[in-house]
């Protein structure tokens, strides 16, 4: 039976060495350009007729872009719409990417924690310096919520701090421990279709099942990372 | 697990950084302007239809409500022209009755005056011949000469006794 975990081997394609740093192309950096490609090709190509009235494929562009439209303006606000295509790409890079990685032989990037531990970070990163340049060092009043008894505030603020600076490992882990765990989940029931011959249809239907739920996975994590996204940015603009 | 490599990071992180850029420029740039410009467009547009829709509902509605006033006034000229024709009518109606009665009434007057003379005269002429019938019948029976005044009188006894 094949290795479960082998499917998350990074593989050199190309090498690039830039001297002080590794840059290969990898089937990694791959799966990037082709979720690039494919969300630049859905979303100018749906829209290369711009008519009134849409069609089927403009009108899937325009849901997505409703979708997350809308989820900036009730997590975030009116204020938010400079973020909004960051948070947009942000989207549809970690559906592309959670989708393509679940075709049979391809690669998931987003089970890679270094991948989106960056993002975790970026989004961390830029959210805090958001915070200090819209509120400077009020922003510190965050760790202590308004109201808060000043006799607990010892036992908060350590607390509050924390949890904020858990905020990108939570976020990092959550994506890539679901894909790492559903890519092995199906790898290994596939491994058990192979190795039980004719009773292999039981995990062939359990393989199907699983394939449902990490489709939703797919598009729920994603989800989730980009609603985490909203929150952070929405305590950046306007704290508690 | 390959996860955990940290030969494997840099390369990724990288290509994260020129995939994702990449998109955030495709995104910002092309793909998103377009996108809102086409729900500007068509929102704008719908709002137009509505406010133009109203515009003409209210037109219309003003239209028809100039319909209703510009019947009413008509019908009301028609029945208060109706009216006045009628009053008329019967007005000339009534006129005529008055003149015919007027006319009618002379004409009786005046046959009633000439039944009146005639009846007269035929009564004087009766008398008369009754008058001379009886002076001369008694001139026969006594053989002389009647006096005419008393053959009068006599007459006269006798018309009030039979009438």
């Amino acid at each position: 039976m094949a290795n479960p975990l082998e499917q998350f081997e990074i593989k050199k394609m190309l090498d690039v060495d830039l001297g002080f740093v590794d840059a290969s192309f990898t089937n990694s950096a791959l799966f990037m350009v082709l979720s690039v490609a494919v969300v630049g090709v859905f979303l100018i190509g749906g829209m290369r007729q711009r008519s009134l009235v849409p069609g089927r494929w403009q009108s899937m562009v325009e849901i997505s872009y409703e979708f997350v439209a809308n989820m900036v303006r009730d997590n975030v606000g009116s204020d938010g719409r400079k973020y909004f295509p960051f948070i947009f790409s942000l989207f549809m890079f970690l559906l592309a990417g959670n989708m393509l990685g679940l075709l049979p032989y391809s690669f998931t990037f987003t089970s890679h924690i270094a991948v989106t531990f960056a993002m975790a970070l970026v989004v961390f990163i830029g959210t805090t310096v958001i915070a200090f340049a819209k509120h400077g060092v009020k922003f510190f009043g965050f760790f202590l919520p308004h109201g808060t008894p000043i006799f607990v505030a010892p036992l908060l603020v350590p607390i509050e701090i924390l949890s904020y600076f858990f905020r990108p490992i939570s976020l990092a882990l959550r994506l890539f421990a679901n894909m790492t765990a559903g890519h092995t989940l199906l790898k290994v029931f596939g491994g058990f279709v192979v190795a039980m011959g004719v009773a292999g249809v039981v995990p062939l239907v359990a393989v199907v099942a699983v394939t449902g739920i990490e489709l939703i996975i797919a598009f729920l994590q994603a989800f989730v990372f980009t609603i985490l996204t909203c929150i952070y940015l929405n305590d950046a603009l306007h704290m508690h | 697990m390959p996860q955990f490599d940290p030969s494997v990071w840099a390369p990724q992180l990288i290509w994260l950084v020129i995939t994702f850029v990449a998109l955030y420029f495709l995104m910002s740039r092309v793909a998103l302007p377009r996108i809102t410009d086409i729900l500007e467009e068509r929102e704008y547009k719908i709002n137009d239809a509505i406010r133009k829709a109203t515009g003409l509902k209210r037109d219309a509605e003003d239209a028809a409500a100039s319909y209703q006033k510009l019947m009413a006034d008509a019908r009301a000229k028609a029945q208060a022209e109706v009216r006045a024709v009628r009053e008329r009518a019967d007005g000339e109606a009534a006129d005529r009755h008055a003149e015919l009665n007027a006319k009618l009434s002379e004409e009786v007057s005046r046959a009633e005056a000439g039944i009146a003379d005639a009846r007269n005269a035929a009564f004087d002429s009766v008398r008369e011949m009754a008058t001379e019938a009886a002076a001369t019948a008694t001139e026969r029976l006594i053989g002389e000469k009647v006096d005419a005044k008393s053959v009068d009188a006599a007459i006269e006894a006798a018309i009030k006794g039979a009438s």
